[in-house]
């Protein structure tokens, strides 16, 4: 036997460690989900689909910025110290995922603004005529147009990165502990986003595309989660530990049922019947999607801040 | 550069928490936290159980996670003596450094920054030894500079044999255990 007892019960820490609740959780969705939205409109953007009026990429820089400025107060909600949230600008610290993070986020918010600026809608046209003159300027450069879809696909990118990175760098979760984290979390983000675009859109076309395009990152994001699996199921004894927490443990009802069948293999079959022509594009599959890809980020968070380091001590 | 320690003599603790409280008053820490606790350790098989007992406290680590994962530099590494400590008026409440510390030995205060042991630092500047070292009446903890080959501490590294807390996490823990 091994029995441990303990005098110490500090809150959030003892007898398991949750500091953070819903709020991280919910901001690392979003944050993915932005990050899939400015790699997917940074797309069109390169591609020339904002020419379109219907076209949902019309739209999604817009949304963005509320999506992200919903996220960034989800995050400041967390802080235990709000009113000296502003330090995180006063320093940059290189070893740290959160001051990278932070300081992406300053960057991305110009970049958001920038591609809205490439087409505004009739509505909010000659508001502000400032805007409409930046948006002239832009429109009569196309290398310009090619380079806020470029800055936009290149920030999604590390935005979506940085979700995956902030847990991995933590090593004494060992469930975050894994180098596979930041690329689940940026496909997880790139397919709740195309599920978006296909849940908002009412173009035929985009629908088509993006449902196609979800089928692919769905299919991805299956193989990203085998291999982040394997990896702490290969690694040492408390990495296969925590991979149980997931697999046949606590959290493994809510990953096997919303995540695994519910957010990513039911909602592929559907949206693979309807690129195929078999069945119609509904809002079910992409709701069902996004839904799964919150849920990833709960589980993953609370699993682990579950999972730990043993407190056995070695003799030297 | 001195580098403080502490050794902690695990054959004459009797967990009588004396240094538990005297952390709670020296640094007024809140009713309901712990700077510092006893773990009751019981290995083996009954007849043949061994019991370790150990105050237990932040590991002022010398490859410190808590350090490195702060977006503001408010868990900062101390010039004397490589103590880790929090700024407390430059700490965002983001608790990455509870998460990262795997002896879990860090909370959220109260009034919102992250607390935690600070090896009694105000008493070390003025020569004394921490307050729950200066109060353990079986006289088993040691505090001091491992660097000076003459110190307490490092005489005790050299001739005992000890273990450090969860060593396999990288951390270079600076709390060791006489077995």
């Amino acid at each position: 036997m091994h029995e441990l007892t303990t005098t110490r019960h500090n809150d959030l820490v003892d007898p398991v460690l949750h500091i953070w609740g819903w709020e991280i959780p919910v901001y690392l969705f979003i944050g993915g989900l932005v990050a899939g939205i400015m790699i997917i409109s940074g797309y069109f953007a390169l591609k020339g689909q904002y020419k379109k009026n219907v076209f949902s990429s019309f739209y999604l820089p817009h949304i963005s910025l509320i999506l992200l400025s919903l996220g960034m107060f989800s995050l400041f909600l967390d802080l235990e110290h709000k009113l000296y949230v502003w330090r995180l600008y006063t320093t940059f610290e290189i070893a740290s995922p959160m001051s990278w993070g932070a300081w992406i986020l300053i960057l991305v918010y110009p970049a958001l603004w920038l591609n809205t600026l490439i087409r505004i809608p009739d509505r909010f046209k000659n508001v502000i005529p400032i805007f409409d003159r930046l948006s002239n300027r832009i429109n009569q450069h196309p290398f310009l147009i090619k380079s806020i879809g470029t800055l936009n696909m290149l920030l999604g990118t590390l935005l979506g990165m940085y979700t995956g990175v902030l847990l991995s760098s933590i090593g004494a979760r060992p469930l975050w502990n894994s180098a596979m984290l930041w690329m689940l979390f940026l496909v997880s983000g790139l397919s709740s986003a195309a599920a978006f675009v296909h849940l908002i859109t009412s173009d035929r076309y985009e629908r088509q595309l993006l449902a196609k395009a979800d089928n692919a990152f769905l299919t991805l994001e299956l193989f990203v989660i085998g291999g982040f699996i394997s990896g702490l199921l290969t690694s040492t004894a408390v990495h296969i530990e925590a991979a149980h927490l997931i697999l046949t443990g606590p959290f493994a009802a809510s990953f096997w049922v919303f995540v695994i069948t519910a957010g990513i293999i039911i909602p592929l079959v559907i949206q693979l019947l309807a690129v195929n022509n078999k069945v119609k594009h509904t809002p079910v599959a992409p709701i069902m999607v996004i839904s799964g890809g919150l849920i990833l980020r709960f589980v993953i968070v609370y699993a682990g801040q579950f999972s730990h380091y043993g407190h056995q001590a070695l003799s030297k | 550069m001195a580098r403080f320690v502490m050794v902690i003599d695990t054959s004459k603790c009797v967990g009588c928490m004396d240094c538990v409280v005297a952390c709670k008053t020296e640094n007024k820490v809140p009713e309901g936290f712990n700077r510092d606790w006893i773990v009751q350790d019981v290995i083996g098989s009954y007849p043949t159980l061994h019991l370790e007992i150990r105050s237990e406290r932040c590991n002022h680590c010398d490859a410190p996670p808590c350090v490195y994962c702060c977006p503001t530099g408010a868990s900062h590494v101390h010039s004397l003596g490589g103590v880790v400590l929090v700024e407390h008026n430059v700490c965002i409440g983001c608790k990455a450094c509870l998460a990262s510390c795997p002896y879990d030995a860090r909370f959220i205060h109260p009034d919102g920054y992250a607390d935690k042991c600070t090896f009694c630092i105000h008493r070390v500047e003025k020569g004394m030894d921490p307050a729950c070292v200066s109060v353990c009446p079986t006289r088993c903890m040691y505090f001091g500079d491992v660097d000076d080959p003459n110190s307490v501490v490092s005489k005790f590294l050299a001739s005992r044999k000890y273990h450090s807390l969860i060593p396999e996490a990288g951390t270079k823990p600076q709390v060791f255990f006489l077995a």
